[in-house]
């Protein structure tokens, strides 16, 4: 995959000195969906606003599709379509008139076709005469995706596209978002859920205080980062862990009833072969086994926790 | 340069005002009227001529100008602060359009709003009184320049506003009253000696004196000194809008 935004050392201080940006790095390649998890104040929104031209850079520079984002920001732009976080529409409009007035303002001719078959796609082409103040959030929430596909943009940024939405209209999103990669669009998109980054995202970047913790492919990662869990619950309750055990990374639990087993299944061996070994010969008998994943959540935590 | 850009913000705030027809259009004309029949009919009826020329039509320009120079701050002022209130100026800042563009699209909105409420105050004007225009090309002139300058001193206003509290003040507490007391409805020659040096410092004089120049050809200032006070007066607002797009002040974080 070509990169599509390279984004090189950048920084963003505020005019009260506070550093929301620093000296952060990162690439994104055409095609891919790329998660930016961190908590809230993180930068993330930032980083966002400085790619599409809503913030001044202090430092470092900002390229899409090999143009730099200042120099050539008419060429930039027309590239990348933004859904902010908040739901920011002109109440007493149409809906129709609002998308028409996104596109005009990216210096494309109106298009009814494409426009209406991007109304039919978001389910807004009944409401399309609708005026927005009479729409419910989620519907609002869909008028901003259509604004910002309105000038068919290469790139989508998202900025936390689900907050505040219910389940039901957070999985209509993710195929919304899925169907536009399928289609060929990079999308950026920053979210508080962890369990839609694990959903939908190719690729996974943490920030935290402003600083780019990691990026590395979603699978990878949790393939990475996770600690697989193997629960033995035991025949005889054991007190201790036994001399010929205490190699292993073992922890009694549940009143020496269960013994809980961490490892890593990154590593070659996970030594559950061996250890059932060493406790048939010590004499543990086994009444059950079961194993347990830790999530990309708990891969987050531990992350921001470091 | 972004045209269909520029046409599209230029569009979407005559729209504005077509929605809000009464307010925009209905409510200036109606308070004009008024001052029409009370200081024009009702009082100006009683009144010596001035400069020979009856009170009545003296008083057009300053009625004109007083309009305009309000609706011109007001359109522009609401037209960028609205936006920035519910927050879709990300729209434009994220659109491939130059800061000049953005200016173009609002303030020449606004110019339009406020020059056809000029106009159509100028034509109603005809049906209260006497008038007869001396110098119509240079009148049009100076009554576009007028409404765009202010036009670009609303959209400083609406950008500067925090609230709608600020909003107002700078129309309602400064403009208003230079505008009520740059001459709107008397010269400055009928005050007294001290008032009339005071009045001298209010750069509104300046502008009612040489629009009124151009229907009667006299007024309280020469007409060069006019159109130098108003030609600062577009570099002084140009300036400003240039700092503020330049460093993005109050509008890029």
């Amino acid at each position: 995959m070509s990169e599509i935004i390279n984004v090189k050392n950048l920084v963003k201080k505020y005019d009260n000195n506070f550093t929301a940006v620093k000296n952060l790095s990162l690439k994104i390649n055409q095609g891919e969906i790329i998660a930016l998890l961190g908590p809230n104040g993180a930068g993330k929104t930032t980083l966002i606003s400085t790619i599409c031209g809503l913030s001044s850079i202090t430092s470092g520079s900002i390229k899409v599709n090999g143009l730099d984002v200042i120099h050539d920001y008419r060429k930039t732009r027309d590239l990348i379509g933004l859904v902010p976080q908040e739901l920011a529409l002109e109440p007493f409009e149409k809906v129709i008139n609002s998308i028409n007035f996104s596109r005009r303002l990216f210096g494309k001719k109106d298009d009814n076709e494409y426009i209406e078959k991007l109304l039919s796609k978001l389910q807004l082409f009944d409401k399309k005469n609708n005026i927005i103040k009479s729409l419910s959030g989620g519907m609002k929430r869909r008028v901003m995706i259509a604004k910002a596909l309105s000038h068919e943009p290469q790139i989508l940024f998202l900025d936390e596209p689900t907050a505040g939405v219910d389940v039901e209209l957070r999985k209509d999103m993710w195929n919304i978002i899925k169907e536009l990669k399928n289609e060929g669009v990079t999308i950026i998109l920053t979210t508080h859920y962890i369990e839609e980054a694990e959903m939908i995202a190719d690729r996974i970047g943490i920030i935290n205080h402003g600083e780019l913790l990691l990026v590395e492919e979603k699978n990878e990662l949790i393939r990475r980062m996770s600690v697989k869990i193997l629960n033995i619950k035991l025949k005889k309750t054991l007190k201790r862990i036994p001399q010929k055990l205490k190699k292993y990374n073992l922890k009694i639990i549940d009143n020496g009833h269960s013994l809980n087993y961490f490892y890593n299944i990154g590593n070659e061996k996970t030594g559950i072969t061996s250890l059932l070994s060493d406790m048939n010969e010590i004499g543990i008998n086994l009444f059950d086994i079961q194993t347990q994943e830790t999530s990309l959540e708990d891969i987050f935590v531990k992350i921001i926790k470091d | 340069m972004n045209f269909r850009g520029i046409h599209a913000i230029y569009r979407y705030e005559m729209n504005r005002s077509f929605r809000t027809l009464i307010q925009s259009l209905v409510s200036p004309v109606l308070s004009t009227i008024l001052y029409f029949i009370v200081f024009g009919a009702a009082i100006g009826s009683r009144m010596d001529n001035i400069s020979e020329v009856s009170y009545g039509a003296f008083i057009v320009p300053g009625l004109i100008m007083l309009t305009v120079q309000m609706q011109s701050v007001n359109n522009a002022s609401f037209g960028i602060y609205f936006p920035k209130f519910i927050g879709t100026t990300y729209e434009l800042l994220s659109a491939p359009l130059s800061f000049v563009e953005i200016v173009i699209g609002y303030v020449g909105a606004a110019t339009t709003k406020a020059f056809s409420i000029g106009l159509i105050i100028l034509s109603t004007s005809y049906l209260f009184v006497d008038l007869e225009i001396k110098y119509p090309f240079f009148m049009i002139c100076f009554l576009f320049i007028t409404c765009m300058t202010f036009s670009l001193l609303g959209f400083i206003i609406g950008i500067v506003s925090d609230n709608f509290e600020q909003l107002n003040i700078v129309p309602m507490l400064i403009i208003t009253p230079l505008v009520f007391l740059g001459g709107s409805f008397y010269t400055i020659d009928m005050l007294p000696p001290f008032w009339q040096n005071f009045a001298l410092l209010n750069p509104i004089v300046y502008l009612i004196s040489g629009f009124r120049w151009s229907f009667f050809g006299v007024g309280d200032v020469p007409i060069l000194t006019s159109v130098i006070f108003m030609l600062m007066f577009t570099s002084i607002c140009i300036s400003i809008i240039w700092y503020i797009f330049k460093t993005g002040y109050k509008i890029k974080n």
